[in-house]
């Protein structure tokens, strides 16, 4: 056995196992610790096949970004685990249904890249000694998909501008801070020397 | 032993592992003498004396704090999770060290030599926030708590920023491996990043290279405060502003997980130093080129390394220099600073600079 197969093994195992305890920790913040370890190891099968550039994607958004906001949210919950697991006989069924139709779709997609699918016929890419991978991924995606590459940016806008129109609300009794507006303020504008009489005070 | 040996798998496993442990044994070494530059210049600033106790100067301090952390007792606290309480401190010190491997010192000396190297260091950083978070969480307290999730969304804010940063630098250098990026500013000053990297030309009569020197030095400056805010360092030290949230994330930490957390934030310190010094100040060039002189191979790379070490140690002097002399930011205006006026800056930065490449001419 290679090297090679050692290393795969062991992160391939790593990631089932996280997933798995994913599913399984009682604690929410211990399954998103795990979703994390299980993103990490793929991240090193990735290193495994030669494209360091989507493992470091894979670690930069993943497990940077979007884990870090899950975590957020996850121990901002206050979860009542026993109000959790009272309904889970009622939901056993439709879950399974669920459960059942996502596994056969996997061993379908499993069984079709088996089968090289729809990159059949065709070699995959990989780094050469002119190109790093970076310049092979990016002369692909820009050239040969750079119209999907731009509806893809489009539908990622429409997404933020979304979630941006959903939770902008304007509210006036809010003071807010206007750093232009005070940068800008001068001693001419906000004072004004008056004199004023004994006993008489200033009349406006 | 024939040469194939250090070749094969088993001689080159303890090459890098010896690389390693040379790398991380010198970071930290030097980390207990910068941990006392800082004290020294702070103390400086306030006209202390500071640390002048323990050896020549002082100069030992760090080593006997390191003893007394260590052998205090290891307490944890009772509604704590205590796996994950531990596992915190080990997180942070293990990225902040895990950062170094691709950080080239001098020409060829770097463990681990990659091409996505900026990509490594953008992924270890944004790692970091988790030893943070997990620590914050883990200790169930409120302090720690708020301290975790104010340093979380801060360091996520900034490193927002410091992507786009360090794509400029990627567009203007045209590669995202540090050697290579070190290698583009070689000869002279005029060819740093934070000049634009193209001065030279500029002075020979292209005037299209104004653009990249009008654009990189404030966005050096940006990094420069992004970096201090990536590392949670004054002004930027809301997670652990004693006024409000007494430490921070680290209220329930004491003896070797404190330490462990101190030196990670500190070896992450360095390392956005060095990160400045090879992203903007030519690595290990000196201002002006040396292989005229002459010098046998050996010294040269010594006076590249020298000069590396030099630079770094001058950044982190500007870091103690900011810790002593300004004053704490208010976390409203630290989110405005990183969403409202680096990410827009550094947005139009990338555009500029990307059409500099395509349109300004020959580089």
């Amino acid at each position: 056995m290679t090297l090679m197969a050692i290393a795969f093994y062991l992160m391939a195992a790593v990631t089932l196992v996280a997933g798995l305890l994913v599913v399984t920790a009682r604690n929410p913040v211990h399954s998103v610790l795990y979703l994390i370890l299980a993103f990490f190891s793929a991240a090193g099968l990735f290193v495994l096949l030669g494209a360091e550039f989507l493992a470091m994607l894979l670690i930069v958004v993943y497990v940077g970004a979007v884990a870090v906001l899950f975590l957020f949210v996850v121990m901002m919950l206050d979860v009542d685990f026993i109000k959790l697991r009272q309904g889970f006989a009622n939901y056993l069924a439709p879950g399974a249904v669920v459960a059942g139709i996502l596994a056969f779709e996997l061993v379908f997609v499993g069984w079709a890249v088996a089968e090289r699918g729809a990159a059949a016929g065709k070699t995959p890419q990989t780094a050469t000694a002119e190109a790093t991978n970076i310049q092979t991924i990016g002369l692909e995606l820009y050239t040969t998909y750079a119209y999907i590459f731009e509806a893809a940016g489009f539908v990622l806008l429409v997404a933020m501008i979304g979630a941006i129109v959903l939770t902008l609300r304007h509210r006036t009794y809010v003071k807010r801070q206007d750093i232009f507006k005070q940068v800008t303020r001068r001693r001419k504008d906000s004072v004004a020397v008056v004199p004023a009489k004994t006993g008489e005070g200033i009349q406006e | 032993m024939d040469a194939n040996f250090w070749a094969g798998p088993i001689g080159w496993t303890i090459i890098t592992v010896g690389q390693a442990l040379a790398v991380i044994m010198g970071v930290m070494v030097s980390l207990a003498f910068l941990l006392w530059g800082d004290r020294k210049v702070w103390a400086g600033v306030q006209m202390r004396k500071g640390p002048n106790v323990v050896g020549p100067f002082g100069l030992f301090q760090s080593f006997a704090d390191f003893f007394k952390f260590v052998f205090k007792e290891v307490i944890i606290p009772a509604g704590a999770d205590k796996a994950v309480f531990l596992l915190a401190p080990l997180i942070s010190f293990v990225l902040a060290f895990a950062a170094w491997a691709v950080i080239p010192f001098a020409p060829g000396w770097v463990v681990s030599n990659i091409n996505v190297g900026i990509l490594y260091l953008l992924g270890i950083s944004s790692l970091g926030v988790y030893g943070i978070i997990m620590g914050g969480w883990a200790s169930n307290s409120k302090y720690p708590f708020l301290g975790g999730l104010r340093s979380a969304a801060q360091m996520v804010s900034y490193e927002v920023s410091i992507g786009f940063i360090l794509v400029t630098v990627i567009l203007l250098t045209g590669s995202m491996n540090l050697s290579d990026i070190v290698n583009h500013q070689k000869s002279s000053i005029l060819n740093w990043n934070f000049l634009g990297g193209s001065l030279a030309s500029l002075l020979g009569g292209n005037l299209w290279a104004l653009i990249p020197l009008v654009v990189m030095f404030p966005i050096m400056v940006m990094f420069f405060i992004s970096a201090l805010a990536e590392t949670n360092r004054p002004p930027f030290d809301l997670p652990e502003a004693e006024s409000e949230l007494v430490a921070g994330y680290q209220v329930e930490y004491s003896s070797t997980p404190y330490l462990l957390f101190m030196i990670g934030e500190y070896a992450n310190i360095v390392l956005m130093c060095a990160m400045i010094t090879i992203l903007f100040f030519g690595g290990w060039y000196l201002p002006f080129p040396i292989d005229g002189l002459g010098m046998p191979a050996w010294l040269e790379t010594v006076v590249y390394l020298l000069t590396f070490i030099g630079k770094v140690v001058f950044w982190f002097i500007m870091f103690a220099l900011v810790k002593a002399i300004v004053p704490r930011y208010r976390y409203d205006q630290l989110m405005r600073l990183g969403w409202k006026v680096f990410l827009p800056l550094s947005l139009v930065a990338v555009v500029i600079i990307a059409a500099y490449r395509v349109y300004g001419g020959a580089l």
